[in-house]
């Protein structure tokens, strides 16, 4: 065991260790727990949340507006029959990626650093994943309607059509959603438990009672316990790569220019562990600030977020640069204009902007310096979440806004409701963390035990 | 440290377990017998009308053609309402005083149509044509029941697109000889081998372009009646 000891506290990692080397179980528990269950919430936390809770009640007025009106309040209109609404979807889907490549991926390669923000980042992708849902949803115009979109034997006698990837898009953010949140919760179960034993009130004891579903710590609990969170893992594993090579095949599908390229699944998935990333990074450097979690998460983790950046980051550089190439060697005239219009058309500069964001931006995460200067590292990932949205915004509305036909062209303005309604998500998403971090821990208590250097046993 | 719940909450927890599969697939039937249910689509619910008009005297004891009153039926979309001047054919001779009438005589003298209640309503978004389906051989009793039994008519049938696609997906179980299209005794439906057999000439016959699998009929193209 000795040499597992080595390989966690080597001489490499000695001046950024996995976890802090002054950590013991109880002082884990203590600590994780008290953010919960003993500390005072602090007041930013009061105010972040009350300004969050404001822009989730915009993100309500935008739907009940859009509820009453329809969707000619957005600014989508033929030629641009998807805007504002199915970009931020796949930019939200997108950022909601990290959280399972960190937990099912990282778990089965026995990547030990991934204990301390797995939990936090799955909490940060499942309520990207429901801000992603909404948008599709409320795009159908009538929401009310949207149990059509499953198979089930309808009065109407018809099933959805399969043959669309709209339909397959169903299945696909719908298992996500469901794997996430089950992964997520069988996670929580023992940290529930701890909970449940360490609350003072009464209230509390029966809610993480109720939730920890009887966990008593026995043997057995774990031995079950651990093949099942083995298993979801495995699970979850293949959905990392299908939901965005299926979001991805939403635009490959279709023959219009800009979208009809092979290249979209990997790079789309690449691009979404990417955004994912960046925005774990985003969310976790004040957080560590403010809390004083700098043990539990370490200068170790954000370097090697910060690599995982950098790779995916030049996956989706070669991306850009591919679909370039494709245009140039098509020889197809739609082809090399939609290349020509994105980079020099009306909407060139959000081009540009692309490059300088997604493209240039990252390569500073090749010094070593850079990736230890958290500012950096947070100007960083805020550029990089910007550049995805850019991303988005011109595979979306510049492919579809010069069309085959001259005739059919147009321009794409977002309404006052498309962003009361993108700034709503956003704030509907902080809410739902700013509610995680108060109630629920957001480290993962008995995960982090087990790395601890108490844990290793001697044979 | 006590405990929070007691030993019999492990029961309640092992059955809700159950219980979310059950509930949820029950409420799942029920929802689905509601929206097929006469509650919903108005089937075998009698709709009072202005006058006490029988559809079983007229039909079924005095043997007056659905097309007496019902003009159109053969050549447009709609079977139409007959005039109080149809009426007013025979109740001139017949039952002239009726009190029952008095709301006929006074149409007719004032010109001012009789109000009388629909009860086959089809959704404005589905395009439908009485002529079409009379001229393939399609019944009136098929779609509409027995009428010369109802006192009071109802629908018979749910009017719910997976009805309409019952026989556009198939129709030789429903299609019967042009000459037995207005008899009421004629079968509803075929059943039998013989009988389907005998409506897949009738399909053949009428030329009633069911088309191929997925869907690139005619008959159940989308725009057929979604126009």
């Amino acid at each position: 065991m000795d040499e597992k000891r080595d390989d966690l506290h080597s001489s490499v990692h000695a001046t950024h260790p996995v976890v802090g080397t002054e950590l013991t179980f109880g002082s884990v528990t203590d600590k994780i727990s008290a953010i919960v269950l003993k500390r005072k919430t602090p007041i930013g936390w009061f105010i972040g949340f009350a300004v969050s809770f404001a822009l989730f009640q915009l993100m309500m007025l935008a739907i009940v507006k859009l509820v009453f009106v329809g969707i000619g309040e957005w600014g989508v209109n033929i030629p641009i029959g998807w805007g504002m609404d199915i970009l931020n979807f796949v930019w939200w889907i997108g950022i909601g990626h990290a959280g399972t490549l960190i937990s099912a991926i990282l778990l089965l390669l026995r990547q030990k650093w991934r204990t301390s923000i797995n939990r936090f980042a799955e909490a940060m992708t499942l309520f990207a994943v429901a801000q992603a849902g909404l948008y599709p949803i409320m795009h159908l115009g009538r929401p009310w309607l949207a149990y059509w979109l499953f198979p089930y034997p309808n009065t109407m006698g018809i099933w959805p059509q399969f043959r669309s990837p709209l339909m397959w898009d169903v299945f696909a953010v719908s298992t996500y959603a469901t794997v996430s949140a089950l992964f997520w919760f069988v996670g929580l179960i023992p940290d529930f438990a701890t909970l449940r034993d360490r609350a003072n009130s009464k209230p509390f004891r029966v809610i993480y009672g109720m939730l920890a579903m009887g966990w008593r710590g026995s043997a057995r609990h774990w031995h079950r316990y651990e093949t099942a969170y083995l298993l979801l893992a495995g699970l979850a594993t293949p959905l990392v790569l299908s939901v965005h090579t299926i979001v991805s095949f939403d635009f490959a599908v279709g023959i219009i220019p800009g979208w009809h390229a092979t290249i979209f699944p990997p790079y789309f998935v690449a691009g979404a562990i990417y955004a994912g990333f960046a925005m774990v990074l985003l969310l976790t450097i004040p957080l560590r600030k403010i809390y004083g979690l700098q043990s539990f998460i370490t200068m170790r983790h954000m370097n090697n977020m910060a690599k995982v950046m950098l790779a995916t980051g030049l996956i989706v550089f070669y991306g850009y640069l591919i679909e370039a190439f494709f245009g140039w060697y098509s020889g197809n005239q739609y082809e090399r204009f939609m290349i020509w219009n994105r980079m020099h058309g009306p909407y060139g500069h959000y081009y540009w902007a692309l490059i300088f964001c997604n493209g240039l931006t990252p390569q500073l995460l090749w010094f070593k310096k850079i990736r230890a200067n958290l500012m950096w590292l947070w100007l960083i990932s805020v550029v990089v979440s910007i550049g995805m949205w850019l991303e988005r915004f011109v595979i979306v509305v510049t492919s579809l806004h010069r069309d085959f036909l001259p005739s059919s062209w147009g321009m794409y303005k977002p309404s006052q409701w498309d962003w009361a309604m993108y700034i709503g998500t956003i704030g509907f998403f902080f809410a739902l963390l700013f509610l995680f971090i108060r109630f629920l821990p957001m480290i993962s208590i008995f995960e982090m035990r087990t790395i601890l250097p108490e844990a290793e046993v001697e044979e | 440290m006590p405990q929070i719940f007691r030993h019999s909450t492990n029961y309640l927890a092992r059955a809700t377990i159950f219980g979310a599969i059950f509930i949820l697939l029950a409420a799942l039937w029920v929802a689905a017998e509601i929206t097929r249910s006469g509650w919903n689509t108005g089937a075998y619910i009698e709709r009072q009308q202005p006058i006490q008009f029988s559809h079983k005297h007229h039909v079924g004891d005095d043997g007056i053609d659905c097309r007496y009153c019902h003009t159109t039926v053969e050549t447009s979309a709609s079977a139409g309402i007959p005039a109080t001047a149809v009426c007013m054919n025979c109740h001139k001779q017949i039952w002239a005083d009726s009190p029952y009438l008095e709301p006929v005589r006074a149409s007719f003298k004032t010109g001012k149509p009789l109000q009388w209640i629909r009860v086959h309503d089809l959704p404005d978004f589905a395009y439908f044509n009485h002529s079409i389906h009379v001229a393939k051989g399609v019944g009136c009793s098929t779609c509409h029941g027995r009428v010369d039994q109802m006192p009071v008519v109802s629908q018979t049938n749910s009017l719910q697109m997976e009805w309409c696609l019952e026989c556009h997906r198939a129709p030789e179980k429903f299609v019967r000889p042009r000459e037995k299209v207005f008899d009421m005794e004629w079968r509803q439906r075929n059943s039998s081998k013989q009988e389907i057999e005998e409506g897949q000439k009738l399909v053949k016959e009428y030329r009633i372009q069911v088309g191929g699998k997925n869907g690139t009929g005619v008959m159940t193209s989308c725009s057929t009646c979604h126009r």
